[in-house]
């Protein structure tokens, strides 16, 4: 098999062989960025030389039977995480030239288990978008069709993953922004529980929404890095001190007994018909595997896509203040005043998504509104937590569609941001219960990929890739690879 | 001010933390460095950046709420208040809103009748500071320095129970001392680590609502307090009197010419847009940590005062002035119990020449040339009469410069009174037999004349003669 052909396990377990190196897995990979990468658009940095570098150390250190357990092993990283010496965009003319001083906690960490870095790839601005269209540098295509959106914002992410440019990728979900793209590319994505990885280093969106996590081709490969990345981080203190287990070890267990609990409202109008069988199909295969379907209620479902758009912006316009022309990032030239640097260079700066979303979290904080809008969301917040509290009363695992939608065209939904935001029904609402969540690949409906949505109680990460994983040794949906990068 | 108008003021005080580090990064928050040298990361607010609280200033809020009789909220929030300026680097504060950490103190102050006076203390929140703009020696451009960013801060907001300037002064030393008695601030106003901000306003005696206040800001002198309150309060008086209404608004004060004007209205038509900020956690208070930081509180300076008076037996005054640092309440028991001497004697050196002393050579008493035991030395030799009390100022003058101990002075210069029955009488016989005139004319009934002859004796021995037994042998020969 072709070294960009091999999950993650699978290259570990060749290099452990000693059938290849790393540097042979990191040239591999380049050519493939370099031949397809651009098409794409997946990447804004490629790390060529850093990444050879890092990979002879790493062949180095195996040969000095040294080095952690992902020793050698390539991933691309979100250009949301910073990155010491790399460029750190997040997608935005506002950062094109900003270089990191530092490390994020989650680059730190995989680079001290050994991960090899390829690059940073291309998302929508700051997070901020559900098609990877808001991006500075264009949009990122989907490898299932090139006129498609991957969706977003961990598009790049996704797309680098579904076309074998790499084996796995960090990405971060505030609302659906792992999971979202890994459905509509046919890659495992990962979503954990809010404060299981740390945020440090990781550019802010929406503070109580944003997480970190992978988008990888297994949900083995998933299990593998989410050991490596989860875990207290003083450095955030929102980040939570509870026992890391072994994902891996976890995975072969059964799913006999595991309640799994199907949302009556997942299935209403909203949802594309042939998505829906596909999701049914799935379901009865947990069953055969073990598991026992009960239908539960989460009755403030269609609240969550509002609340989300008052709660994410709302943080997301604070947390933008920093750019501010001032001490990095994009500045205009001669400002005439104070007023005039700051207008021009968030003006200049940040892409209309990202104002549309300043704009909407300035007012709903305003003297006046606040009430209305940001307390309100956050009792409604509140209730659609207990929803999901009461279902994993009965439940173990909730199961869905993770879009209604396979891909859709690029330019489809952007003239539309309402259509476009309802994209994340199904996601946000993990996010604002801050519980552990993930999309694997469940069918194809013309061609174009279908995941299925998992969802856990707090700390549940371990039966949702047990799950995710069983229903992978029963059906090869998430090994399908598009024609055109096999 | 007229009789006819009743002033109304409220305090809000920041008092600068003394911690080591930041109030949500590692930098250090000494004062002085070279501009953005103790600016982290965090401080830059760098992309991706966290803040994490230091504990330290929990600890430090919880003393101050417990000193002030306050409730400690068992669960307090921090909130981002978000405004623009390049000195922010964040383009929020983090501080506390809706939920500060201490509420409903108290303190007592003096009024102007002696009586004690009850001031509430509204809150005390917990905030960082902001860094500085600096707008000097630069062409056309401001620079900023960030050193300051992110120091813990904490403002203490008063009702507004103040009556007059005087009461202000006395309510803000009074806090002034207590943080410094809690050793979580320097207190130190020319750098900055305690300043204030003052809402006066006036109303017509016996009107229940309060008038249009104006608020003073960025008061960092106590003497600047005073004039910008007493100046305000003119000006509201003024307005109100010609018929004008007073607007509401922030003024700032300038000392050069003794007057408050507005700030820009810009400036201050900010909306916040407060919310918890999510990037940290509730501030949670247990019963057993307020419990535990009780112990650690020292003794406060009402009741030192009290017990100054009541132990050491001192002036009311007296014990108010010793208490009203620690270090020099320190210094005077310290002192006190090394000497032989009556407790007020000491007190009175202390107050008297020792703070003469330092104020001359703009010392504060942690640095003073005279140590407290030899300081209790040379009281203990005017005790047991080695010295007089005019000889012992010489020798006070010669420790201040670095004489040594009061006995090493006495030694060297020879300054030991004389206390030889036999020495002492043959300088007076001397004298008497010198002064024949003048013994005659004390015997004809110019008593006043004794000052005359011990003045003489004095003079014969170089002051070392003991005074009071100099006048009782005086007075028995020319009696006789």
């Amino acid at each position: 098999m072709a070294l960009h052909e091999q999950t993650l396990t699978e290259l570990k377990a060749g290099l452990d062989r000693g059938d290849f190196t790393a540097v042979d897995i990191t040239q591999a990979l380049l050519d493939r960025i370099a031949a397809h990468g651009k098409d794409l658009n997946a990447f804004i940095t490629v790390m060529g030389e850093t990444a050879l570098a890092n990979a002879g150390q790493a062949d180095k250190a195996r040969a000095a039977d040294q080095g952690g357990v992902l020793n050698g092993l390539p991933i691309v990283h979100k250009d949301i995480f910073c990155l010491r010496d790399v460029l750190t965009t997040c997608g935005s003319r506002m950062l094109k030239d900003f270089v990191s001083p530092y490390d994020a906690t989650v680059v730190e960490r995989l680079a001290g288990a050994g991960a090899v870095v390829l690059g940073k790839t291309n998302m929508d601005e700051f997070a901020m978008g559900s098609s990877n269209e808001t991006s500075f540098f264009g949009p990122v295509k989907n490898p299932w069709g090139l006129e498609y959106s991957p969706g977003g914002s961990s598009g790049g992410s996704a797309a680098s993953v579904a076309a074998r440019l790499s084996p796995a990728a960090t990405g971060t979900d505030t609302g659906g922004s792992i999971r979202q793209p890994a459905a509509l590319t046919n890659t495992v994505g990962f979503k954990p529980t809010y404060g299981r990885v740390s945020r440090y280093g990781m550019v802010a969106f929406a503070s109580s929404l944003d997480q970190a996590g992978v988008i990888t081709r297994s949900a083995e490969d998933a299990a593998l890095l989410l050991g490596v990345m989860a875990g207290f981080d003083e450095r955030d203190s929102t980040s939570i001190d509870h026992p890391v287990p072994d994902y891996v070890a976890g995975l072969g267990e059964s799913l006999d007994g595991l309640r799994v609990g199907v949302v009556r409202q997942h299935f209403d109008a909203g949802l594309d018909e042939a998505t829906g069988k596909a999701v049914r199909d799935a379901l009865a295969v947990l069953e055969a595997r073990g598991a026992t379907l009960t239908e539960v209620d989460l009755p403030n479902l269609d609240y969550c896509v509002p609340t989300y758009y008052v709660v994410a912006p709302a943080e997301c316009s604070s947390n933008m203040s920093r750019f501010d022309g001032v001490r990095f990032g994009h500045r205009a030239e001669d400002p005439k005043d104070l007023l005039d640097l700051y207008c021009r260079s968030r003006g200049e700066g940040f892409g209309a998504e990202v104002k549309r979303r300043i704009m909407t979290g300035t007012y709903v904080l305003s003297a006046g509104y606040y009430d209305a809008y940001y307390l309100q969301a956050q009792k409604v917040r509140q209730l659609i937590s207990e929803d999901f509290k009461k279902a994993f009363e009965k439940v173990d695992v909730i199961a869905g569609p993770t879009t209604p939608t396979p891909a859709f065209k690029l330019g489809a939904k952007t003239d539309d941001p309402i259509t476009m935001y309802l994209n994340d029904i199904y996601t946000i609402g993990a996010n604002l219960a801050g519980l552990p969540a993930m999309s694997t690949p469940c069918g194809m409906v013309n061609d174009f990929p279908v995941g299925l949505h998992l969802v856990g109680p707090h700390w549940a990460e371990a039966s949702l890739l047990r799950t995710a994983h069983q229903y992978q040794t029963q059906t090869d949906w998430h090994t399908r690879c598009p024609e055109a990068y096999r | 001010m007229s009789a006819d108008w009743e002033v109304v003021i409220g305090l809000e005080i920041h008092t600068q933390l003394a911690t080591q580090s930041k109030i949500f990064s590692g930098a250090s928050t000494a004062y002085g460095a070279e501009p953005n040298t103790q600016a982290c990361l965090v401080d830059l607010a760098y992309p991706g950046v966290l803040p994490v609280l230091n504990k330290e200033v929990i600890r430090m809020a919880a003393m101050f709420g417990i000193a002030v009789n306050a409730t400690i909220s068992p669960r307090s929030i921090f909130a981002r208040k978000n405004y623009f300026y390049p000195d922010l680097p964040k383009g929020y504060q983090i501080s506390q809103y809706e939920l500060p950490i201490v509420e409903h103190g108290e303190l007592f102050i003096k009024d102007a009748g002696g009586n004690d006076k009850r001031i509430g203390i509204t809150r005390a929140h917990l905030e960082e500071d902001a860094g500085k703009s600096i707008h000097e020696g630069l062409d056309r451009s401001s620079g900023i320095d960030l050193n300051r960013a992110g120091t813990p801060l904490l403002e203490i907001v008063s009702e507004p129970d103040l009556r007059s300037a005087r009461e202000a002064i006395a309510y803000m030393r009074k806090i002034h001392t207590i943080v410094r008695y809690l050793g979580i601030s320097d207190g130190n106003m020319q750098e900055g680590s305690f300043r204030c901000d003052a809402n006066v306003s006036v109303r017509p005696v016996g009107q229940k609502e309060l008038g249009t206040r104006s608020e003073l800001k960025n008061l960092n002198s106590f003497r600047f307090i005073e004039k910008a309150i007493n100046f305000e309060i003119e000006r509201q008086i003024d307005i109100i009197e010609d018929g004008g209404k007073v607007a509401q608004e922030t003024r700032l004060y300038d000392s050069d010419k003794d007057e408050t004007r507005p700030m820009r209205s810009k400036e201050e038509a900010n909306d916040y847009r407060y919310f918890p900020d999510p990037d940290l956690l509730p501030v949670e208070i247990s019963a057993a940590f307020v419990d535990a930081v009780r112990k650690t509180l020292p003794e406060l300076p009402d009741a030192k005062q009290q017990r100054f008076e009541a132990e050491h037996g001192l002036k009311a005054d007296d014990a108010g002035i010793l208490t009203a640092s620690r270090a020099l309440a320190d210094y005077f028991e310290s002192a006190a119990s090394a000497s032989d001497a009556q407790a007020q004697t000491v007190a009175n050196w202390v107050i008297g020449d020792l703070s003469g002393a330092l104020n001359k050579d703009g010392l504060d008493i942690e640095a003073s040339r005279i140590s407290a035991a030899d300081l209790a030395g040379l009281v203990n030799r005017i005790n047991d009469n080695t010295i007089s009390g005019k000889i012992a100022k010489e020798v006070f003058e010669a420790m201040w410069a670095g004489g040594g101990t009061a006995d090493a002075v006495i030694e060297s210069r020879g300054l030991k009174q004389i206390t030889d029955e036999a020495a002492i009488e043959a300088v007076v016989d001397k004298v008497i037999a010198a002064n024949p005139q003048q013994v005659a004319d004390y015997k004809g009934g110019k008593d006043k004349l004794i000052g005359f002859f011990v003045g003489q004796v004095m003079k014969e021995t170089q002051g070392k003669a003991n005074p009071g037994q100099v006048n009782k042998m005086l007075k028995g020969k020319l009696s006789s």
